[in-house]
């Protein structure tokens, strides 16, 4: 199969134009139809990508499965993956049927929400797997669209100002990024990702307004596109969309915000900012560094005080990710390694605990923590599902938080003592917060009225729970597998990385000499 | 020699014939009751002639000393002018019927802005340029006010008319400036006086003026504050019209301009062009955001618009009218179905443009909604649609020509602009539910419009319909 790509790519839209245009009427009927068909499409999309995961050439650094096709203004539609993106690409066909299961309670508009959930994933999928500057904007960018929607329309009281605030923000961030592009695409002449990993921006100082740019213009590059990446990310002090956006949307919507959506701002990180600017990544890492370790310890302390478990799930993912940054701009084996280990790992460990705040969510329709405790009485099974996510969120040896966090502690620590020293605080932190949600929901006596007759997990709920369990725990416990098939991508990554710098650095010199 | 001239400008002059032989005939014959076949004939004559002009033009062709070209960029520029005023035209006739306004002029008089439009692109001296400025400025003051018993009609048409007469003047004005400095008035003469050394500073001001009248057509800051009370006053087909075939031709116009009579002084006027362009922009996004009224969002929304055309102008390349040219032509087919979604917004018959009574519009026209929800997001010119490509054009163009901080300019206006198309998705998908919804808009032709704009901006994401090889064509003819 020449086009294995495109075709996983695009299933989950072709079942959205097919639910779109054929499926008629508003019963029960229809939306049990609409769930259905969304189900086999993801399934069927999952499956398909298996092979994409079977065909890929670990030992190979390069993009395989590639697809080039001539597109307009000089652009192409390119696709292809490599150690870096393949394991995304199974990430987000693996959560979508998962996702779908999350939302078979939903009984508005059925139709349009599974028609959103299909077009996400489609783009979603682009955004990993495109080799064009633009096409990889394109994908980036309208996946703005389904999102604001799903928030909006199926969203919380508040959903309004999360939307807009959503929207607008990451909006504001990847505008910049186009401009940025079009610069590369002036600066290189091509669009071709490929290409422009070999294409060597010009790193020499010059001065605007009298302020000197150290790195020129690949820094200022690499804060266009920092300035998407890291409100997708997010990171601190531009995160605060995010905690809005998670308590609005609908459980499905916050999976696949905390599962996938999220990891476009690392991956976006690794694809562009890491290999075509190295000397501005490297000028900025330092600001990269302490933003993280920031990031670690206040998202932790605030989300000790939260009321609201979506919210305090939500701060708990901008920790999560600070961590990611923080191991991606250590720019070694180790670093990257375990940045994308923790982003894969935290998919499956915040949509798991999103949905278990689902769960109660469904029954109880709230998410104050002060509504529920003592669940463990008269819900056994989800009082384990919950412990071990809750166990994998801190990172608990045995669980896949573990290697993640570990990794990059080790990859920042050759870097940086101290950035390592604070962010390992985090990890503490993130114990307390994460067992005191704990102790609060799930343990105690059952003193309240209203959870008197609060039934367990449906065998629906367990099943979704079970793929993540397994993942998490395989992944804690042998890791090997994930690891060979990213290690030579970052290998080379952190290579061309090392050589860029060294050359650019011998330039500097001469430049300085012959002065 | 004079049977070669006329043959170079024989659509212009059928579609006059056209035009006369319908108002005469009308007159003596069925007068109103002829309106409706009138309509459908115009709007047949125009997609004929786009046709015709399509196919059959090549080359450069000059007629009468050089007052009028026929080039590839005058041919691209009639060719979207001709079809998007028959998609307006069309579009109008159910909605001028039901109110009595459906009279035999004003198809006719359509057809006379169109021949003046057509002048106006192909005008290679500054006479041409006026009269086919004026002739169709004249028919647009009229169909402004064609709604005679309501005031806001008539202060339409009033207020138009008394503007576009100041910026008639500063245009003349200009004009004689630039004739009495340059000795000529054709634009090949101009080009030589204005190219031989330093431009001379009674020329810089030709120019500047002659860019104030053209501007004010354009709607471009600070020429544009007739746009919101015009674009509310006057019947909403009539709004439909003044957005979308005349804007086409007062930029082509003023790319005409710029480049045939003064392309070899970039430098003098790139500065005005780029500052239109970032004020136009601003205006635009953030006078919008405050609007309730469908009509006058749509005419903040088309001086925005008319900033990023301006910001390829400003480029002063090829690429940069290139550019332009396609982000013109996806304006337009954006402005036809979002002009067909404002006219089916109807309550008990009568039209509706309040914004709050598109309350959750989605549950009950779930198609309808989702076209103009296409066609928002390509209007705010996010990816993947349509919209997003004729900024991304003019981005590069701007950003190509050195003008880095116009793109950056334009995409944060862009942000801000975000924010009132979303404001109506808002209305239409996560609104309250009304008790007096909006409950019109049975019209098959209306819908056709809105469903075909909005699928071309998704389908158009593939190659753009091939318009990206006919502009650069277009543009190349115009630019050497």
């Amino acid at each position: 199969m020449d086009n294995l790509l495109s075709i996983v790519t695009f299933l989950p839209l072709l079942a959205a134009v097919i639910l779109g245009l054929f499926l008629r009427g508003g019963d029960e009927a229809a939306d049990r139809n609409a769930k259905w068909l969304s189900l086999i499409a993801t399934s069927a999309t999952f499956l398909i990508s298996l092979f994409i995961l079977f065909q890929f050439d670990p030992s190979n650094t390069g993009f395989q499965m590639v697809e080039e096709a001539e597109w307009l203004l000089g652009l192409q539609y390119k696709m292809g993956v490599d150690g870096i993106s393949v394991l995304f690409v199974m990430l987000t066909t693996f959560m979508m049927p998962l996702v779908i299961l999350a939302s078979w309670e939903v009984t508005t508009r059925v139709k349009e929400y599974m028609i959103a959930f299909l077009v996400l994933e489609t783009l979603m999928l682009g955004v990993f797997m495109a080799l064009d500057l633009v096409l990889f904007y394109l994908f980036f960018e309208a996946g703005l669209i389904p999102m604001f929607l799903i928030i909006g329309i199926w969203g919380g009281a508040n959903r309004i100002y999360a939307s807009f605030k959503f929207f607008l923000y990451t909006f504001l961030g990847s505008v910049l990024m186009l401009v940025a592009m079009v610069a590369m695409f002036a600066d290189a002449g091509t669009t071709d990702i490929e290409a422009l990993m070999n294409h060597q921006f010009a790193s020499e100082s010059f001065s605007i307004l009298g302020v000197q740019i150290i790195g020129g213009l690949q820094t200022i590059l690499f804060l266009a596109f920092f300035a998407s990446f890291a409100v997708k990310m997010p990171m601190w002090p531009v995160h605060t969309w995010l905690p809005d956006a998670h308590v609005q949307a609908p459980t499905a919507g916050s999976v696949v915000l905390a599962a996938i959506l999220l990891k476009m701002g690392g991956y976006g990180f690794l694809r562009f900012s890491l290999p075509m600017f190295p000397v501005g990544s490297d000028v900025m890492a330092p600001l990269v560094f302490w933003l993280s370790a920031i990031a670690i310890v206040y998202t932790s302390l605030v989300a000790l005080v939260q009321e609201d478990m979506k919210k305090l799930i939500a701060y708990s993912s901008v920790a999560h990710m600070g961590f990611v940054t923080m191991g991606i701009f250590a720019a070694n084996q180790q670093g990257i390694d375990g940045a994308i280990f923790q982003m894969l790992s935290h998919g499956f460990i915040s949509a798991a605990l999103f949905l278990c705040v689902g769960v109660i969510y469904d029954r109880m329709h709230t998410r104050e923590i002060d509504a529920y405790g003592g669940l463990v009485n008269r819900m056994p099974a989800y009082a384990l599902i919950f412990m071990l996510f809750t166990m994998a969120n801190v990172g608990l040896p045995g669980t896949s938080g573990f290697i993640g966090e570990f990794l990059t502690l080790v990859g920042i620590f050759q870097v940086n003592t101290w950035i390592a020293a604070v962010a390992a605080t985090g990890v503490i932190l993130s114990a307390g917060y994460a067992l005191w949600l704990y102790r609060r929901v799930v343990m105690g006596d059952l003193i309240k009225e209203s959870l008197k007759t609060i039934t367990d997990m449906t065998r629906r709920e367990k099943a979704i729970f079970a793929p993540l369990v397994v993942m998490t725990i395989w992944m804690g416990v042998y890791p090997a597998p994930i690891l060979d098939r990213i290690g030579p991508s970052v290998a080379a990554l952190v290579q061309t990385y090392d050589t860029a710098l060294a050359e650019a650095a011998a330039a500097n010199q001469f430049a300085e000499t012959t002065e | 020699m004079i049977a070669a001239d006329l043959n170079i400008i024989l659509p212009e002059i059928l579609l006059s014939v056209f035009a006369m032989a319908g108002l005469i005939g009308a007159v003596y014959t069925g007068k109103d009751r002829l309106a409706p076949m009138l309509v459908w004939a115009t709007s047949a004559v125009f997609v004929a002639l786009a046709v015709w002009i399509a196919t059959n033009g090549s080359g450069t062709n000059v007629a009468f000393d050089g007052m009028f070209i026929d080039d590839g960029f005058a041919r691209f520029a009639k060719v979207v002018i001709l079809v998007s005023a028959a998609a307006v035209l069309l579009m109008s006739q159910g909605y001028m019927e039901r109110r009595g306004l459906l009279r035999f002029e004003y198809p006719m008089l359509i057809a006379l802005a169109a021949v003046g439009m057509m002048v106006m692109v192909s005008a290679g001296d500054l006479m041409a340029l006026y009269m086919g400025l004026e002739l169709q400025s004249l028919a647009l003051y009229v169909v402004a006010a064609l709604r005679r018993d309501n005031v806001k009609s008539t202060e339409a048409g009033l207020k138009y008319f008394v503007l576009g007469a100041l910026s008639s003047g500063l245009l003349l004005y200009g004009a004689s400036l630039t004739y009495g400095y340059a000795g000529t008035t054709l634009f090949s003469g101009i080009i030589q006086t204005a190219t031989e050394g330093e431009m001379s500073l009674g020329l810089l001001f030709g120019l500047v003026l002659l860019a104030s009248g053209l501007a004010f057509k354009v709607s471009a800051v600070p020429f544009h504050m007739w746009t919101p009370d015009v674009y509310e006053g006057s019947p909403t087909p009539v709004t439909a019209f003044f957005a979308t075939a005349p804007k086409v031709a007062a930029m082509a116009l003023f790319a005409r301009v710029l480049h045939d009579a003064f392309g070899g002084a970039v430098g003098d006027w790139q500065q005005v062009i780029a500052l239109l362009s970032v004020l136009s922009m601003f205006l635009g996004a953030v006078a919008a955001i405050g609007q309730r009224d469908i009509k006058r969002l749509m005419a903040y929304s088309s001086i925005a618009h008319m900033g990023y055309a301006l910001m390829g102008l400003a480029a002063g390349t090829a690429f940069g009218v290139q550019a332009m040219l396609i982000y013109m032509a996806i304006y337009v087919t954006m402005n036809v179905g979002t002009f067909a979604f404002i006219l089916l917004m109807e309550r008990d018959g009568q039209p509706v443009t309040d914004i709050e009574a598109l309350g959750m519009y989605a549950k009950r026209e779930p198609g309808k909604a989702l076209a103009m929800l296409v066609l928002l997001f390509s209007l705010a010119g996010v990816p993947p649609l349509v919209g997003f490509f004729g900024k991304l054009y003019v981005l590069r163009g701007a950003y190509e020509a050195g003008l880095a901080w116009l793109a950056i300019a334009g995409v944060i206006a862009s942000v801000i602009g975000a924010f009132y198309y979303l404001r109506i998705v808002y209305y239409m998908y996560f609104g309250e539910d009304r008790e007096d919804a909006l409950d019109g808009g049975k019209s098959p032709v209306l819908w056709g419009f809105l469903m075909a704009s909005a699928v071309i901006m998704v389908v158009g994401v593939v190659n753009l319909f091939g318009i990206e090889s006919a502009a650069q064509a277009a543009a190349a003819t115009l630019v050497n």
